[in-house]
């Protein structure tokens, strides 16, 4: 229980990392032709080699629907309508980059599991019930790998012992499983072909957190072996503030604030990221009256002028109605408020408690 | 067994909230006496409560925390007479109420005990306006009350949610509300009748994050001013340190810890509250500073085996002994006895007893 500072894990290099994947100005459109809604409005995020990036948002603000358009797993209505999204090649490998949201079927086949794999929140979804767990691995690596299964079985029970699941196990159907040693064994199928980059969307949010905890320092374990770059989701800023090389925080489609989380935790630029940062109470320390934040989310229906957080903002003026935020890059961070805190308003005071 | 959370003084909080003072003959709202609830099943009967005893004071919040199966929406649906328990007594007011089975009893109940649920997406019937939501209880509770004090009181329950202007939400749909709204709607409805308590059933965790805060500053302030007794269930052991007053650990279906809310954090004394506490995400700034890569500073996090138990054959003696990592061969053997390790802070260990057998026994 003290907080004795431990030294922080190796692999967390990340300016210096090559760029993984770069995103840019990415727009998804859930609306009719001339009638758009947009849940992601024009994202750009870089994902360095081996880091662990934290996308963190509410429900509707479209971190769901940036990794499924960048994925290519949306389904319609939703549409990518703008944007590039160049997926590097390994280091020592030629090549140009492949534009994951133009690519084709075929390009896609090839990347998927090589190179980008996912993992749900709802393991018993993504995992057939009616075929056994080896046979799931089986599958992928004869697959991408062309082993032979004597081969790709023993690679399985290999895989699944990384996340502690005995070998015994491996012949268990899903149901037969724990929520947590379902989800650890998504997880080792999604590392399963070695891929520079992990989308976990959501992974520990249907399990108890001693078992959430367990689950992530597996996962922080096996990225020091392999290297893999992660892109965790969650609405779970206080997890992510423990996890993350670098946080990117999203409202209403957009990224409103970006840099490591001591800096969005000690000293946030943006409103809504001091205000998320105080929706989580401590669980040490002194305790002090938290308001959360008021009001509701944003419809995105009604989006579209001026920041979209306004209406729920303390340093909220009258220009943050009409103009929407550009991203300001300060150093290694970025925000999109035009009145950040810390800075003097006349309306209101800046910093909170 | 003695009842861990018997009448004891007014403990001190740091929180910064005011603390109501809490009167010396002051008894308890409604309690749970030695509850126990076993539910048959085809292979042997499933082991959700065994002798749980807890109890709810007037102004004051409880805390029942634990992971999934530990036994808490049980307690809740107990408490709320909803689950006749197999073993032991509900108390209202310090008299054991039978289950309920007639309609009056059960209504008669019912207007002293809320039970407000997780989900207000499918709590609340999605087809009548807000308006009809609220005159069901206050209708069946006050039958002969006429439409304009019935208007008037629709009103007062949602400025009391902080639902304003009310009118505006009287006739709104619960799918035009956000999910923080039509909570408050649903502790709208529960504060219709009129309650002494409020049973919270993970009733921030289905809400966004940032809407959280404001619900449970909500129930603190109805809590405070109009002395509501509430139980708040909860897997979030940061937010009950946060809201509640006391803070009572399940695991397993058996309380293995009670007591203050900063007594139960911050100095956890059973070995599964501080892996409770330890695993918890905590945004402060001293863990901030060690920065990510939580698997140097969090040892025992990961060392423990982290499956559940298996309820219907809970394990011998300490039902936490498999996970532990204090375990002896006296664990295994025999029920701990619940210690009280400070004033009111009490927990069910052997290696809080001076126990020959188990001082003598090597850790396993």
């Amino acid at each position: 229980m003290s907080p004795t500072t431990a030294p922080a894990a190796a692999g967390t290099a990340t300016t210096e990392a090559p760029v993984l994947l770069d995103v840019r100005g990415l727009r998804v459109d859930y609306g009719q032709p001339g009638d758009p809604l947009l849940a992601v409005r024009d994202v750009d995020l870089q994902i360095r080699r081996g880091e662990v990036l934290g996308i963190a948002g509410e429900s509707g603000s479209g971190k769901t629907t940036l990794i499924t358009a960048l994925l290519r797993l949306q389904r319609p209505p939703a549409r990518t309508t703008a944007g590039t999204a160049l997926l590097h090649p390994r280091p020592g490998q030629d090549g140009p980059p492949v534009d994951l949201l133009t690519a084709s079927r075929r390009e896609l086949r090839a990347l998927r599991w090589e190179r980008l794999s996912v993992v749900f929140q709802s393991a018993m979804n993504a995992l057939n019930p009616v075929h056994r767990l080896e046979s799931q691995f089986i599958d992928t690596l004869a697959a991408h790998r062309r082993m032979s299964r004597t081969d790709a079985r023993a690679h399985a029970h290999h895989l699944l012992e990384l996340v502690g699941i005995p070998a015994s196990r491996a012949r268990s159907y899903p149901h037969e499983l724990s929520g947590g040693m379902r989800q650890r064994a998504t997880i080792a199928l999604a590392l399963a072909c070695e891929p520079d980059l992990v989308v976990m969307d959501e992974p520990t949010t249907a399990v108890d957190v001693v078992m959430q905890r367990q689950i992530l320092a597996q996962v922080q374990r096996l990225q020091a072996e392999f290297g893999f770059a992660i892109v965790f989701i969650t609405h779970d800023f206080s997890l992510l503030l423990e996890i993350a090389d670098r946080l990117a925080i999203m409202y209403g489609g957009r990224i409103v604030e970006t840099g490591t989380p001591a800096e969005l935790a000690g000293d946030p630029r943006h409103h809504y990221t001091a205000g998320l940062r105080d929706s989580f109470p401590p669980l040490r320390g002194p305790l002090v009256p938290l308001r959360g934040i008021p009001g509701s989310p944003p419809d995105l229906r009604t989006a579209g002028i001026g920041c979209s957080f306004a209406d729920r903002c303390a340093g909220a003026q009258e220009d943050c109605r009409s103009t929407v935020p550009p991203l300001f890059v300060e150093g290694s961070r970025a925000h999109a408020c035009l009145h950040p805190v810390g800075t003097p308003a006349p309306s209101s005071p800046g910093g909170r408690p | 067994m003695t009842s861990p959370t018997d009448e004891r003084p007014t403990d001190e909080r740091s929180a910064g909230r005011p603390v109501p003072a809490r009167r010396a003959d002051d008894r308890p709202v409604l309690a749970a006496r030695d509850v126990t609830v076993h539910f048959p099943t085809k292979g042997g009967a499933v082991h959700a409560l065994d002798g749980v005893s807890l109890a709810l004071h007037r102004g004051r919040t409880h805390a029942v925390v634990g992971e999934s199966g530990s036994g808490k929406s049980t307690l809740a649906r107990t408490l709320a007479l909803v689950q006749q328990p197999t073993a032991g007594t509900v108390e209202l007011h310090g008299a054991p109420v039978e289950a309920a089975r007639r309609r009056r009893q059960r209504r008669e109940f019912a207007a002293t005990v809320q039970l407000v649920l997780q989900d207000p997406f499918s709590s609340l019937n999605p087809l009548h306006p807000v308006r009809y939501l609220l005159s069901r209880p206050l209708l069946l509770h006050r039958p002969k009350m006429p439409a304009e004090q019935l208007e008037t009181e629709m009103l007062q329950l949602l400025e009391r949610v902080a639902l304003v202007p009310a009118r505006r939400f009287l006739d709104a749909r619960p799918h035009e509300l956000s999910g923080g709204q039509r909570q408050r709607v649903a502790i709208a409805r529960a504060l219709a009748v009129r309650p002494d308590v409020i049973l919270g059933d993970e009733l921030i965790s289905m809400l966004d994050v940032s809407l959280r805060l404001e619900v449970l500053n909500l129930l603190a302030t109805l809590r405070d001013e109009e002395g509501l007794a509430m139980l708040y269930i909860t897997h979030d052991i940061a937010t009950a340190r946060y809201f509640a007053d006391e803070i009572t650990v399940l695991y397993a279906g058996e309380v293995v810890e009670t007591g203050s809310g900063e007594d139960v954090t911050q100095t956890p004394a059973h070995p599964y509250t501080r892996l409770l506490v330890e695993s918890s995400p905590d945004p402060s700034p001293e863990s901030l500073a060690a920065g990510p890569g939580g698997d140097g500073e969090r040892p025992r996090a990961d060392a423990v085996a982290a499956e559940p138990p298996d309820l219907i054959s809970p394990p011998s003696g300490c039902r936490f002994h498999p996970r532990c990592p204090l375990a002896r061969p006296r664990c295994a053997e025999a029920s701990p006895p619940s210690v009280e390790v400070d004033d009111g802070h009490r927990a069910r260990c052997w290696a809080l007893t001076d126990d020959e057998q188990y001082q003598r026994g090597s850790a396993a």
